[in-house]
């Protein structure tokens, strides 16, 4: 099981907030692999899955912005209808409840990742492969870069 | 350790009798050199015989900031601009600044003052001390410059600004005692903590913390920051600048400079006098002050007064910490409110920091209150649930002190201003509104 990291952003929801961060990251060198943005009213939360994990929490931080590493699963998905359904069947079918989920698309044809949050990485991961289903590591995504 | 042992000790009858002796003085010299307080107290029908002992004040009419800014400049001066040494001037945030003026004698007593609250607070002739006050018209850094002068202590002026240059004066000048605003300080020390250079470079173990309100909380943050003992002072440019009152290392209320100023709790809304050890406004009347001497100056500050003698062995009365400013009090769907309050519930916890900015509207008929605070623990980032968790567990913890129930708002870390001098927590929007 090789989760891997996700960097979180707290953002105000205030004009011009995303370009900065993504111009931090741009600067830095580091390439978004996978992003994902939701916000309440007042603030949101900026989750990226990046090609240097390191170096964009290193930017971040030099640049005053509030941000934390988390691990989180990623896992390749046939992208064909029911492949998504299948795999979240798996989940729930094993009482593994989600915190979130958000997917995109690989460079390799014909192939999907799926970003999961869930409690108990471990768990969730043996129920995933059990299924047959490809766990993808931190070095597939840095490769894929 | 004791910078004027004989008067710091003094029996209360001694002193009560030397205050009465002052007042009486101070009566008769504003009567006869300032003409606002010959008409005022020719009104009020008081002489300095009419002063037959210290309660009899209650028969002097107070006075105000107003009453300052409506003689801008020199309207109050007891003195002509020839024995006039030193002006200083309080920033006013509408209109004309509030002007004061010291003869030779003034800056005397102040730094009389001055040396013996420092001395009280542990400071000594061995020390290192950077002012991180602002110089200039500021009454803050003078005061404790002067006064730390004449206990013999090595004193760098070094004024606040640049603080990464100030950090490095610290580190190599090994200084010992720091003299700034709380908020300054704890700035300092995050600033110091962001650098490369390990807080062990750092030799400081005294703070003079003080021009601005510091909750208990906020101190022991900045004590284990720093790895050093505060102390806490108070004074007013109005009065003489800071060295009214401030803490010895009992740290159990602000000795008063008792034989310089005479303190008085009352009512802020009917003046008259609250019982020994109840909360109320405080009048501060300057007892030999010559530039200009003030009768009943209303310090808009909410205290209490405690004359038993303290463990130190001084017999001036000890002011409690500020509470509030009558000034600062908002009040809010008819509940009064000090910011002070909201900062002992943030500095109380870890994932925000005590940065905080204070939003007042009127949304309908109803007052409104916004609290924004900044976000440190990035661990809340996970989810959502959790940054809600907070806003409502700081809501509730606010609601149960204040009373009411506020908006929390979380915001980026290092979005709120940092207050050199006097912060300014409150952003009112009601009068815009209408
Ligand atoms: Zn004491």
């Amino acid at each position: 099981m090789t989760p891997v990291k996700q960097i979180s952003v707290f953002v105000e929801n205030k004009h011009g907030k995303l370009s900065s961060i993504a111009r931090h990251l741009a600067d830095n060198g580091v390439s978004i692999r996978a992003l994902c943005m939701a916000d309440t009213t007042d603030f949101g939360i900026f989750r990226l899955i990046v090609s240097d994990y390191e170096a964009a929490e290193k930017a971040l931080k030099a640049a005053g912005v509030t941000c934390s590493v988390t691990e989180v699963l990623v896992v390749e998905i046939e992208d064909t209808p029911g492949a998504f359904a299948d795999a979240m069947s798996l989940l729930a079918d094993n009482s593994i409840s989600l915190e979130y989920v958000y997917a995109f698309l690989t460079p390799e044809v014909g192939k999907a990742y799926i970003i999961i949050r869930v409690e108990d990485n471990a768990a969730a991961a043996k129920v995933l492969s059990d299924g047959g289903i490809k766990i993808v590591s931190q070095d597939e995504i840095k490769a894929n870069a | 350790m004791f910078f004027q042992k004989d008067i710091e000790t003094m029996s209360r009858k001694q002193l009560e009798e030397l205050q009465l002796e002052r007042l009486k003085w101070t009566v008769d010299y504003c009567y006869k050199n300032v003409p606002f307080y010959t008409k005022k107290l020719d009104e009020a029908g008081v002489t300095a015989d009419k002063i037959k002992s210290l309660d009899d004040i209650r028969y002097i009419p107070p006075t105000t900031k107003a009453d300052l800014r409506d003689n801008y400049p020199f309207g109050l001066f007891a003195k002509p601009m020839k024995e006039i040494v030193r002006l200083h001037a309080s920033s006013g945030t509408t209109g004309k600044p509030t002007v004061v003026g010291y003869t030779k004698h003034d800056l005397d007593l102040w730094s009389d003052c001055m040396a013996r609250l420092c001395t009280a607070a542990g400071a000594t002739s061995d020390d290192i001390v950077q002012i991180s006050f602002g110089y200039g018209m500021f009454t803050g850094a003078l005061g404790l410059h002067y006064g730390l002068e004449k206990i013999g202590a090595t004193v760098i002026p070094n004024s606040s600004g640049n603080t990464e240059k100030a950090l490095m004066y610290m580190r190599d000048f090994g200084t010992t005692v720091l003299v700034a605003t709380p908020s300054y300080a704890l700035y300092m020390c995050e600033t110091a903590k962001s650098l490369e250079y390990p807080m062990s470079d750092y030799k400081l173990r005294l703070g003079l913390l003080g021009s601005e309100g510091c909750t208990p909380e906020m101190r022991t943050q900045i004590e284990n920051g720093w790895g050093l003992f505060a102390t806490d002072n108070y004074g007013m440019s109005e009065l003489i600048g800071p060295g009214v009152s401030g803490e010895c290392q009992e740290r159990c209320g602000l000795h008063f400079n008792e034989d310089y100023f005479l303190p008085e709790i009352v009512d802020p809304e009917t003046l008259e006098a609250r019982d020994e050890g109840e909360y109320g406004e405080l009048l501060v009347t300057t007892l030999t002050k010559e530039g200009i001497p003030l009768l009943r100056y209303r310090t808009r500050d909410i205290t209490k007064l405690n004359y038993e003698p303290c463990k130190c062995g001084r017999t001036h009365a000890r002011m409690e910490k500020v509470q509030g400013r009558s000034d600062d009090m908002l009040k809010i769907r008819g509940v009064n409110i000090f910011p002070s309050q909201i900062e002992s519930v943030l500095i109380g916890m870890d994932q925000v920091s005590p940065h905080y900015q204070l939003v007042v509207r009127r949304e309908g008929f109803a007052d409104t209150l916004e609290v924004q605070v900044e976000l440190v623990d990035s661990s809340l980032l996970d989810s959502y649930g959790k940054i809600q968790e907070l806003q409502k567990n700081i809501a509730k913890r606010i609601q149960t002190v204040l009373g009411i129930q506020c908006k929390i708002s979380i915001v980026e870390h290092g979005t709120i201003e940092r207050f050199v001098g006097k912060a300014k927590r409150v952003v009112d929007l009601r009068k815009e509104n209408k």
